[in-house]
């Protein structure tokens, strides 16, 4: 549990700049979710069964899940890791390189469930989802921010200087979004994309929580659940990885 | 027993070899010294002593656990002063030393009992909710050694402690260090700045090239490696005068247009200096010992 004390000085700094933090976390995917999810909505009359919105708010669960996840454990990190030295300082005590990566993972998680479940509450709020079945989105946002923690935090210890961060989100995420369903159904993709987007993490995100938000349990929950940890303990394992590499020299 | 012990420690970054066999022994409550010109090896050496970086070879013993196998056990009763700052710079003063030690798993209460005691040691009491960025460089570098104290360590690494600082700022810090080996905490401080190791250091070992070329107290060390007195001469017509110094003085050497004489006593060489020359008579110093044994040679 030495990470905790990791986690613990992520959490003080995010309560002191709590409404920032708040606003630029959840300002943005909810602006998207309500102007795309309203105005395409109205010229949809309904997806799988769903209202264009109610179909939208679940991939946006996960999308905005993923952004704050990557965001702190790339963007954040890095600053703490390479511009401040906060790592080298936390080195000097009973600490090691593993601790630090398990506490950066751990709140970048923990600050993108907070995204996911805000985004939840909304839609829950405004009608979009009823069923008791919707609360096991919540833990399904974890694993998502989970995720995509541990593979932000593997470009964040390779990473030389902060463009590195500009191929992963350009070339990995911009179009990981756009064929893991979060707009449309993934399904309509042709096959060779659709094989592609079942590869990643996003889609299996959406695949849980879309269910979930309509009422019902998810089909092949396992395998989702399934392929969303093995990226989360690779990437952690990875991370860790690189890490040592890093601060051994 | 000793407070930190090196034998036959070796270090390569790919094929440079940056520590070559050093051997150290540093006894509890001593302030123990670690000169050398940049790049000797003086950094890696403790990171090292940390177990933050794995050795090629030797052994090292950090308050009677080996490391780097138990060098979290070590490092939980040891502080250290990196030689650039890395206070945090998302909290204030107070909620630097919260945070660090926390790091500790020292709980709350404890670190608040001694959060006033520090701020008072690093002269910035009443400065507890300052932000980190309003400080000067002088209140930074003693903040970080209150945070390396947060743990009531024995042992406190110093890597350059005062390097950057005006001479107000250096004064308290070696005042502050005095302080700490009267409480019977053990130093260990890499330094370039000869009047600190000799103004605070009991031993020091001069390294260079990642060997310790010469281990003492500063006396010692002067005592051993140096004539008592220096002379140095400088201006127009300094050539020729040189020339006649040579039978004068048993060591002479040029530097530029300064002329070094060293010997038990330079005063007969006084005489002969002509007004047009200026020159310098003074002691022998610990600077001269690490210039004797490093050369002069710039090293970036």
């Amino acid at each position: 549990m030495r990470w905790f004390s990791v986690w613990r000085r992520n959490m003080l700094v995010w309560h002191k700049l709590i409404a920032a933090a708040m606003l630029s976390n959840l300002a943005d995917p909810l602006i998207m979710l309500f102007g795309l999810g309203y105005g395409l909505g109205a010229l949809l009359p309904s997806v799988e069964g769903m209202s264009y919105i109610a179909f939208f708010a679940a991939g946006q669960l996960c999308t905005a899940t993923m952004f704050t996840a990557s965001f702190e454990s790339m963007f954040s990190a890095f600053a703490r890791m390479h511009g401040q030295k906060t790592w080298d300082a936390i080195l000097y005590a009973p600490l090691t390189i593993d601790d630090i990566v398990a506490g950066e993972i751990a709140w970048a998680a923990s600050k993108a469930w907070l995204t996911g479940s805000t985004i939840l509450g909304v839609a829950v709020v405004f009608g979009l989802a009823s069923s008791p079945w919707v609360l096991l989105a919540l833990p399904a946002a974890f694993l998502v921010g989970l995720a995509f923690s541990a593979v932000g935090l593997i470009m964040c210890v390779l990473a030389r200087g902060w463009d590195f961060f500009s191929f992963y989100m350009t070339l990995v995420m911009t179009p990981m979004m756009m064929i893991s369903g979060v707009f449309f159904p993934a399904e309509q993709l042709p096959a060779p994309l659709l094989a592609v987007a079942k590869a990643l993490p996003l889609y299996h995100g959406v695949q849980i929580v879309r269910p979930l938000v309509a009422g019902g349990p998810p089909p092949e929950f396992w395998l989702h659940v399934g392929v969303l940890l093995a990226y989360a303990a690779a990437g952690y394992a990875l991370a860790i990885h690189f890490a040592r590499k890093r601060f051994s020299s | 027993m000793t407070a930190l012990a090196a034998r036959a420690l070796r270090k390569s970054y790919g094929a440079t070899e940056v520590v070559s066999g050093i051997d150290l022994a540093v006894a509890p409550g001593e302030c123990f010294g670690l000169l050398g010109p940049n790049g000797a090896g003086k950094t890696t050496t403790l990171k090292l002593c940390l177990g933050l970086i794995e050795p090629d070879g030797g052994e090292i013993e950090l308050l009677g656990e080996p490391v780097p196998r138990r060098a979290r056990e070590a490092r939980a009763r040891v502080g250290v002063v990196p030689q650039f700052d890395n206070l945090d710079p998302d909290f204030t003063v107070e909620e630097n030393l919260l945070v660090y030690g926390r790091y500790f798993g020292l709980p709350k209460d404890e670190i608040q009992q001694r959060i006033a005691a520090l701020l008072e040691f690093a002269g910035l009491a009443g400065r507890g909710d300052a932000k980190i960025t309003t400080l000067s460089g002088g209140m930074k570098r003693r903040l970080t050694l209150a945070r390396a104290l947060v743990n009531d360590p024995q042992l406190v690494f110093m890597d350059e402690p005062t390097t950057g600082l005006d001479p107000q700022a250096r004064h308290l810090i070696w005042e502050r260090l005095r302080r700490l080996t009267q409480e019977g905490k053990t130093l260990v401080l890499t330094t370039h700045f000869m009047e600190e190791a000799e103004r605070l250091c009991h031993r020091l070992a001069i390294m260079d090239r990642g060997r310790i070329i010469a281990q003492g107290s500063p006396r010692a060390l002067i005592a051993e490696h140096i004539e008592p007195q220096v002379l140095e001469v400088h201006g127009p017509g300094y050539e020729s005068w040189m020339e006649r110094a040579k039978s004068l003085a048993p060591r002479v050497e040029r530097v530029g247009d300064t002329v070094y004489c060293y010997g038990e006593d330079v005063e007969p060489l006084l005489k002969t200096i002509s007004s047009d020359l200026g020159y310098l008579h003074r002691p022998a110093s610990l600077e001269d010992v690490f210039l004797k044994l490093t050369g002069r040679d710039l090293r970036d």
